[in-house]
């Protein structure tokens, strides 16, 4: 079995972020960028599940400039074999359709039954792209894994919901995103990220996938962004020191607050 | 285009309140987008209090019961907004934010080739189109956003919007849920319920967090005790879930949940970025920390330099005593 792992290259989100004010989009080429942290969880589930001998190629699947192939090497680091990578100027702008679109595509290629994603990407933070590539490719999509289990045709996964954990099972192929429970993603060794520039790293452009404009991109987009506004930073309120009445002090101010 | 359409979830009997919030705020919009404001209860053994939301404002209220809508899984859900969405042309359809809520977006979004705004924090009328502002970037941005094209949809962040009464009633429409194979294909084999009286993070008003400076995992009783006698969620910091001292699902930050509730008193954390990008939108902070250069005090509004040992287990005893 094949497991395709969507990964992302976000921008250092505690870092200033610079937002290009014609075009609202985020300058992607200043500062740290880096693989999404939620995705390592990902990352480390398929190479596992490739250990164990339940898979036999993990690959990295990615929409993003031409320059992430850096960020995304970690995850070749970690033991993935190979990444394809989706990078087209007609793709800027993408919204999650467009994203999913682009990403359902190179994973089909990939003849991948297993699809794993992180649960949000630390810059979007919305957490609705395995859903929505579930859709899009119709496979089976289950949400914020703790665990997950292979046999043979089906997988079983603990998630998590709102109102707890649930054990649920579902039929191959299957898309599923995994939460930072479900395992502690290893650093990669001096000789894995040795390794892993030799790995294949595959360009590819819309047209390689079969899609044009209109699919994805801004011009394929079913949302846009009409402004953007820096509202004024937290600044220090008031600070006090504890005599005594430091649990006074605070609930005075709840009280003035009506916040109890 | 014929009006708004909010989902309401159901959670044992109870309206989550993101979704009265939601239904709330669309009350508002009515009169720019267009009405009628209808919500929809889809469920399994749902009780009948599917009218209530009238007097949120829903003018009227489909409700859809069947096993599989009481799974906590999403995919019979889009069936049934899907069909109804077929049948009505809604120009806006509204979900608050909970984990069920932001799969059903997302795949109906999918479904019917649709623009999603998830994580929106306000919502106004742009002459009749809809505009979300949603937080970007740790809260250092706040982006507006509108749709090309219909149904708009929109995920709404808990705590955005006060749920208020207008005491309208609604009429109570049944349907029957047509659900596909395909998303009767995962399936729940086993349920294991959070403990009772736990409040989940991001829909909580008040969140207690604590951090490293509780110095060991009982510990956390402290800011439990506080936290329960406020009603509140409890955090914690990525150094206390990485000692193992509380679970992952609880972690608030860059790496854990972004949280925006009405009120957030820090405990032993010392407020570093990762933190605070996932905190600074709270209404109020608040920061009880014994070192008096620890970064919180940069951006808490009210911040109390002391032992928390000391401060927490009296701030508890008085908020007792105030309730009883
Ligand atoms: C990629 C990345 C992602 C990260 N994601 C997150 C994230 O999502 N969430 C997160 O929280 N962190 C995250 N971090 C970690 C973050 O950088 C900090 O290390 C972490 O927030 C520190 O946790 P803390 O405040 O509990 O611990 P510390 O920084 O050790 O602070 C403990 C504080 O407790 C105070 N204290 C000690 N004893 C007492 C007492 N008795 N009474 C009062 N105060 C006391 C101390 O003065 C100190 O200020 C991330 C880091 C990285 C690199
Ligand atoms: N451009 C992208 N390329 C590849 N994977 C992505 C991309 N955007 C999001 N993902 C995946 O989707 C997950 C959820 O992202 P999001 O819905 O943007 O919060 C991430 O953890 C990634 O696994």
């Amino acid at each position: 079995m094949k497991i395709a792992v969507c990964v992302k290259e976000v921008p250092d989100t505690t870092a200033e972020k610079r937002i290009d004010p014609s075009t609202f989009r985020l300058v992607r080429d200043e500062g740290d960028r880096m693989l999404n942290e939620f995705d390592k969880y990902a990352v480390e589930e398929a190479v596992r599940l490739k250990e164990a001998g339940t898979a036999d190629e993990v690959i990295l699947v990615s929409l993003g400039p031409e320059k992430a192939v850096e960020s995304l090497r970690q995850g070749l680091a970690m033991g993935a074999d190979r990444l394809v990578l989706v990078s087209d100027a007609a793709a800027a702008g993408s919204d999650y359709l467009g994203t999913a679109r682009a990403l359902a595509k190179a994973i089909e290629e990939t003849g991948a039954e297993l699809v794993l994603l992180g649960s949000e990407s630390t810059d979007a933070r919305s957490g609705v792209l395995a859903a929505t590539l579930g859709e899009v490719s119709g496979r089976t999509w289950v949400t914020s894994a703790n665990s997950l289990a292979v046999n043979g045709g089906s997988i079983t996964v603990e998630r998590q919901s709102d109102d707890g954990i649930d054990t649920v099972e579902a039929p191959l192929p299957a898309v599923v995103s995994v939460t930072k429970a479900i395992n502690e993603p290893r650093y990669p060794s001096l000789k894995g990220i040795m390794g892993a520039k030799k790995k294949p790293q595959d360009v590819k452009s819309l047209g390689d996938i079969g899609l044009g404009a209109g699919d994805v991109g801004e011009a394929g987009a079913k949302t846009k962004v009409v402004g953007i506004e820096t509202p004024p930073a937290r600044t220090a309120g008031q600070v006090v020191k504890d005599e005594g009445n430091g649990a006074q002090v605070i609930f005075d101010y709840l009280v003035e607050k009506k916040l109890i | 285009m014929a009006g708004i359409l909010v989902v309401a979830e159901n959670s044992g009997g109870n309206f989550r309140r993101v979704s009265l919030e939601t239904l709330s705020k669309a009350r508002e919009l009515k009169d720019s987008l267009g009405g009628p404001l209808t919500a929809l209860v889809a469920g399994s053994g749902i009780s009948g209090n599917a009218g209530d939301l009238g007097a949120y404002g829903a003018e009227k209220v489909f409700v859809a019961d069947n096993e599989a809508l009481g799974t906590g899984l999403a995919a019979p859900h889009v069936d049934v907004i899907a069909k109804l969405q077929g049948e009505n042309d809604f120009s806006a359809i509204l979900v608050g934010g909970t984990a069920l809520g932001r799969d059903i977006a997302a795949a109906l979004a999918a479904r019917l080739g649709a623009g999603l705004n998830s994580d929106s924090i306000d919502l106004s009328a742009n002459g009749s189109a809809l505009r979300a502002r949603r937080p970007a970037f740790g809260g250092q941005n706040l982006v507006d956003a509108e749709w090309n094209g219909g149904p708009q949809i929109a995920l709404v962040r808990p705590n955005s919007f006060a749920a208020s009464e207008s005491g309208g009633s609604a009429e109570v429409v049944t349907v029957t849920p047509e659900i596909s194979d395909a998303a009767l294909a995962a399936k729940v084999t086993a349920r294991k319920p959070a403990e009772a009286g736990k409040i989940g993070l991001e829909e909580a008003s008040i969140i207690v967090s604590g951090g490293r400076g509780l110095g060991a995992p009982e510990n956390f009783a402290t800011v439990e005790a506080l936290a329960s006698a406020l009603g509140a969620a409890v955090g914690a910091s990525r150094a206390a879930v990485d000692a193992g001292w509380y679970p992952h699902p609880n972690q608030v930050g860059q790496t854990g949940k972004t949280v925006s509730p009405n009120l957030y008193i820090a405990c032993g954390i010392s407020g570093a970025v990762q933190h605070k990008v996932g905190m600074q939108t709270s209404d109020v902070i608040i920061a009880i920390n014994k070192d008096e250069d620890a970064p919180i005090f940069q951006f808490a509004d009210l911040g109390v330099v002391g032992d928390l040992f000391d401060i927490v287990p009296k701030l508890t005893d008085l908020v007792k005593s105030r309730q009883g």
